[in-house]
Parts: structure tokens; sequence; C-alpha cells
């Protein structure tokens, strides 16, 4: 269709109605703006949440509890299973912590095909010694280097390197709250006890800091050799293994077979972190619900504007039609119109989306949760930017939809004959 | 001669407010290169007429035909384009689009009949401007010039895709005696040298009697 001369009727009918076309278009711009900005903010803020928590948290975390057993000898005995059973003061069995036969678990683990990575953990507790003051320690030996590939240790390392703990034998990244409160620095040594009794010292490579300060009064990562020794535990002695993925939602299914054939404790990630995922989930609701209010409101200033246009052009409407032109081309002649605001508007409003995006991405932001962030996040997602134009367009189009349909049908004969 | 337009029964009813029967029997030819006016009192149904015949009215009874070719059943986009190309328009109160330029208003009708390049119709356009003295007005816009020259550019702008037929509804109706005589006299040279038929509404017993026929009517029929 001759497509040319609606566009250039169209232009000239927004050309000679500047400012209801730039108010349009603006209405059109801020409510794209808007959608940008708090998208890519929101998303930006989840996503350093979920790097804080998330990444750091292992798909399946298998652990052995102590806890008492489940069935007591005499819910055993054949004689006793037809009477009533009591048993007093139940005590939990004297056992270890460790995941038992934990290397083998780990090597079955390893050749599975969902399985991305498998972790070995040993937690110790005992006391961090200075002097007359002991505070309590929590030691996490790990494999430094698989570590930090897959659970992101660097991001918190605020001081020295964590690779320095492969190379520095009894070396430990201290808390960083623990190395505030007993001015230690990287360099210095540090005594831990054990329960037992048994005392360490251990030189600083690097200071932790997790960001909550309670982990950080407490824990110290150590190589997990260290960890071994300084429990005084054989080569063997695992408490924890941790699990990643390459899909994050089959960890339920897993940890609860693991759980089943292993008769291990297991728990999934969506079990540990169910309220954070739901945080995470009623924040971009949120946004999505203020960006498509903006849009609606946007939506209804074109409806109303072309509404307006369209009765103040009734007599070239009438002309068109006389003249040849039909009702479809007089419904394209606005529809385009409004198309074209909301072109121009939506254009407009990713470029300010975007410099506005780019303006808190500068803005410095630094607070003791986070130490490696120094200004606001931002998450600079194309997908945003595709999603806004598209609601841009789509909002213009049902906005022009009934106006440009009123138009269609306008009987030519009623206007020139003045009603 | 050629018949160009051919109206047989045609019959028209108000339903709003009360039922009333405009068009009585309607049955009428108009001839190549034949100037016609309708006179007729007011109410009489000739406005009612013009538009029915214009094809932009199709609520009524009966047949029509433009060049032999039936326009009764044709779809309102079917008869758009037998409007384009075969039917031009001059109405009482010019009717001009007034924010385009004068050339591009008597260009507009061409663009959408699409059947020429948009050099070849601007060309044309002043070509129809030159034949009614006005193309020293091309460039300006619609709604700063007079009113006399708004009809000319009207004219102009129902000549540009070679129609079969002129319609006009009053189209001196507006216009001082002396603007009215020039739109007489233009419309009158258009029947004599180019053969173009004419169908015109009017008040005007002077212009009517200069016409080739009238048609009178009165209470909805042709009585002469």
């Amino acid at each position: 269709m001759k497509l040319g001369i609606i566009l250039s009727i169209s232009k000239t009918h927004l050309i000679t109605r500047k400012r209801q076309t730039i108010v349009a278009a603006l209405g059109v711009t801020f409510g794209i703006a808007a959608y940008i900005i708090m998208m890519s903010f929101m998303t930006g803020l989840n996503g350093i949440l979920d790097d804080m928590i998330l990444n750091r948290t292992p798909h399946v975390h298998i652990y052995n509890e102590i806890a008492p057993s489940k069935k007591q000898a005499i819910d055993l005995d054949p004689e006793y299973q037809d009477r009533k059973r009591f048993v007093n003061s139940i005590k939990p069995k004297r056992s270890q912590l460790r995941v038992k036969n934990a290397q083998a678990l780990m090597n079955h683990l390893s050749g599975l095909k969902d399985v991305k990575v498998v972790t070995p953990m040993v937690r110790a507790q005992g006391f961090y010694l200075d002097g007359s003051s002991q505070l309590s320690a929590s030691l996490i030996g790990v494999d430094v280097v698989k570590e930090a590939e897959n659970y992101n240790l660097d991001a918190y390392i605020v001081k020295g390197k964590s690779s320095e703990l492969t190379k520095v034998s009894n070396g430990i990244l201290l808390g960083k709250g623990i190395a505030d409160k007993l001015s230690l620095d990287v360099g210095d040594y540090i005594t831990v006890g054990t329960v037992t009794g048994a005392r360490h010292q251990l030189k600083i490579v690097g200071l932790y800091q997790s960001g909550l300060a309670e982990v950080d009064n407490v824990q110290s990562y150590v190589d997990i050799k260290t960890a071994q020794r300084v429990l005084g535990e054989a080569a063997n002695y695992i408490t924890d293994i941790n699990i990643k993925l390459f899909d994050m939602e089959k960890a339920p299914v897993m940890s609860a077979d693991l759980e089943r054939i292993y008769k291990v404790n297991a728990t999934d990630i969506q079990t540990a972190n169910a309220q954070f995922d739901t945080g995470s989930s009623i924040r971009n609701l949120i946004s999505y619900a203020v960006s498509i209010t903006l849009l609606i409101v946007a939506g209804f200033g074109i409806y109303n504007i072309l509404n307006m246009l369209i009765f103040e052009k009734m007599n070239d409407i009438a002309i068109l039609k006389a003249t040849g032109f039909s009702g479809k081309d007089v419904e394209k002649i606005f529809l385009s119109q409004a198309m074209i605001i909301g072109m121009i508007g939506g254009g407009l409003g990713l470029l300010v989306g975007y410099g506005v995006s780019v303006l808190i991405a500068n803005t410095p932001f630094e607070t003791e949760a986070l130490p490696t962030i120094k200004t606001y996040p931002v998450n600079f997602d194309p997908k945003f930017y595709v999603i806004g134009i598209v609601f841009a367009l789509i909002s213009t189009f049902m906005a022009g939809y009934l106006p440009s349909r009123k138009a269609k049908k306008i009987d030519p004969v009623r206007i020139i004959r003045g009603q | 001669m050629d018949t160009i337009l051919k109206a047989v029964n045609i019959n028209k009813y108000f339903r709003e407010p009360v039922n009333f029967h405009v068009l009585k029997d309607i049955s009428f030819e108009v001839e190549k290169g034949e100037f016609v006016s309708i006179m007729g009192k007011s109410g009489c149904g000739k406005s009612t007429l013009l538009y029915i015949l214009s094809t932009m009215d199709t609520d009524y009874e009966g047949e029509l035909y433009l060049r032999d070719m039936p326009l009764s059943d044709k779809s309102s986009d079917e008869l758009s384009v037998v409007r384009n190309a075969e039917i031009g328009f001059v109405f009482q109160f010019h009717y001009l689009l007034r924010e385009f330029s004068v050339l591009e208003n008597v260009m507009l009708p061409a663009l959408k009949l699409n059947r020429k390049s948009r050099a070849e119709i601007e060309h044309d356009a002043y070509e129809k401007l030159r034949l009614l003295g006005i193309e020293d007005q091309a460039l300006k816009r619609a709604s700063r010039i007079s009113g006399g020259q708004k009809q000319r550019v009207a004219i102009a702008r129902a000549l540009i895709n070679d129609p079969s037929i002129i319609m006009g509804d009053e189209p001196t109706g507006n216009l001082d005696s002396k603007n009215a005589d020039n739109v007489f006299n233009i419309f009158k040279e258009l029947s004599d040298e180019q053969h173009l038929s004419l169908l015109i509404v009017t008040h005007d017993q002077d212009f009517a009697d200069r016409t080739d026929r009238i048609i009178h009517m009165e209470d909805g029929r042709i009585i002469s």
C-alpha cells in the first residue's frame, strides 16, 4: 500500500501540533525510562544479594547431624512389637561429625551427569587465643582453588590473597571482625586452640569479610589439611560435602535421593534460602507493577491527545474520505501517529534510562556489608531495553487503536452536510 | 453519446427522527460532456441524492452505474477506490486540508491513486493549478489563501486524477458574484473543452440557467 502518503500525512499532523506531540512522547519516555532504571537498579541489587548468599551456598549440602536414633533397640525387638513402648531420656549416640566414607561418596557424586563440582569441607570449632582473651572460632577447611572458582571466595577477601593458603602451610584467611578486635593484620600470627586443648600457630595470609558481622567475628578460612591437622584428624576426615549442579532446580530431588540412599543429612539450596527467593521475586513484582502503571498513564495521555486530534480533524477526515481514502487508510493515518509517538518516546526513554543508569552506576555506594562494592550495582542487561521498546510500541498501539477506529468509522456525509 | 452516470429507481429513507421517504424513484442519466445542474427547494432531497451518487452514502435502494459499472453492491473500500479515480468533488465550504500546502492538497488524491510517480503528479498538479490561474499560490499553506482561491484549489484537486465526472454541492454558494462567475466559467470550459461531465447542485438560478440541463426536484421526486 501507499504507506508513504499515509506517513507523510501523519507526519504533517504531528509536526503542526508540536507541543501535543512532544507531551505525548514525553509521557512514553518517562514510562520507559522509569521502567529501565527501576529494573536495572532492582536486578542489579538483586544480583549483588544473590551473589552474597546464593553463589556462596552449595546447591546440595551434605553433612552429618548429631541426633538420637529414630529407632531405638526396643522398637526392633519382635517381642514388644504389639505393646506400647516407652523410652525415657533418649541421648544421641556418641559419634563423630564426619561424613561416613566421604571420599567414596565424593567420587561417586563427581561421576553424576548433573553435578558440576563436588568440594569437601572440614569445620573445626575452637578459640582464637590472645593473651588472656578467648574468642570462639569457627575454622572452615576448604580446597581453596576450587572454593575460589565455584563459590566466589575471592570477592570477600578484602586484604591479601586466597591463593596464599596453598603456598603457606598453616596459613589462615582471618575474619575481618576478629582481626579488628585483636588488632591483627596480614603477616601476623594468631593462636587457635581447640576444644581438646591443642594449640596451633597460624599465619594470617589474608582478611575475609562476608558482610555479615556475626560471621566475620567468628569464621576464618584455612586449607582443608590445616583444618584436619588442627583437629588432629586423618586426611579422610570430612564434615561437609558441597555440591554444585548445572541446574539448580534439580537440587531438591537430588538431596532427597542422597538422604534416602546414603543415610546422610542433605539440604538443598531452595530450602536453605526460601525466604531469600521470595524477597527477590517480590522486588521484581513491585518493579513491574510500578513500570506498567507508568506506561498505562502514558497510554491514557496518548489516547486523550489522539481523541482530541481526531475531533479537531473531523473535516480533514471527511475530505480524505471524499477524495478516495478508505476507512482503513484513515485508521492507518492516526494509528501511525500513535506508533511514531511510541517510537520517538520509547527510543528517547531508552536513552534517558541508559543515561540515568550510568549515572547511578557511577554513584559511590560504600557499605560494610558489601566489601567489594564501591558504587551502586546496576544491571545493564539488554533484555530490559528490548522489553522496554516493545512495551512502548504495544502500549501506544493500544492507546491509538480506539481513536483510530473511531476515525475509520466517521461518516463523511454527516460531516460535510454539517450533521 | 456515452452515458457516464446512470441512476435507476433510487429510493432513500431517513429512519430518524421519524421514518421519512426522502427520495422517490429517482432515475436519470448524465452523458459524457454534459453540464447538468440540480435545483430545488431546501429539503427536497437534492443534496441527499448527490451524496448517494457520489458513493459516499450507501444506505439506499435502487441501482447506480458509473460508466456502466454497477456500484450498488460494492464494499466501502471498493467504492473509495472508485471515488478516488472516477469522481471529483467540490463542496460549498472549500474543504482543503489546512496544514498542507496548496500543492499538496491538489496532489493527495493522485498520491493515493498511486498510478504515477511523485514527480509526474507534481507536474500534473502544477498543470491543473495553472489551468485555474493559481499556480503562483502553489507553495502557500491552504489556510493562507482567500476563499475564491480555495474553491479553485478544490476544483484543481477534483481534476487531478482526470475523473469521469465532477460533482459539486453548491460550489458557488459561499462565494461573491465575481468569484462565483469565475468558478462557473471554469466548469463551463471543462465541459466544453475537455468533455468532462458535471453534476452540480445549486440554488443559484443564474448559474443553473447557463448549464446544459436543469433537473428540478420537489419532495423527493424529479419533476422535470
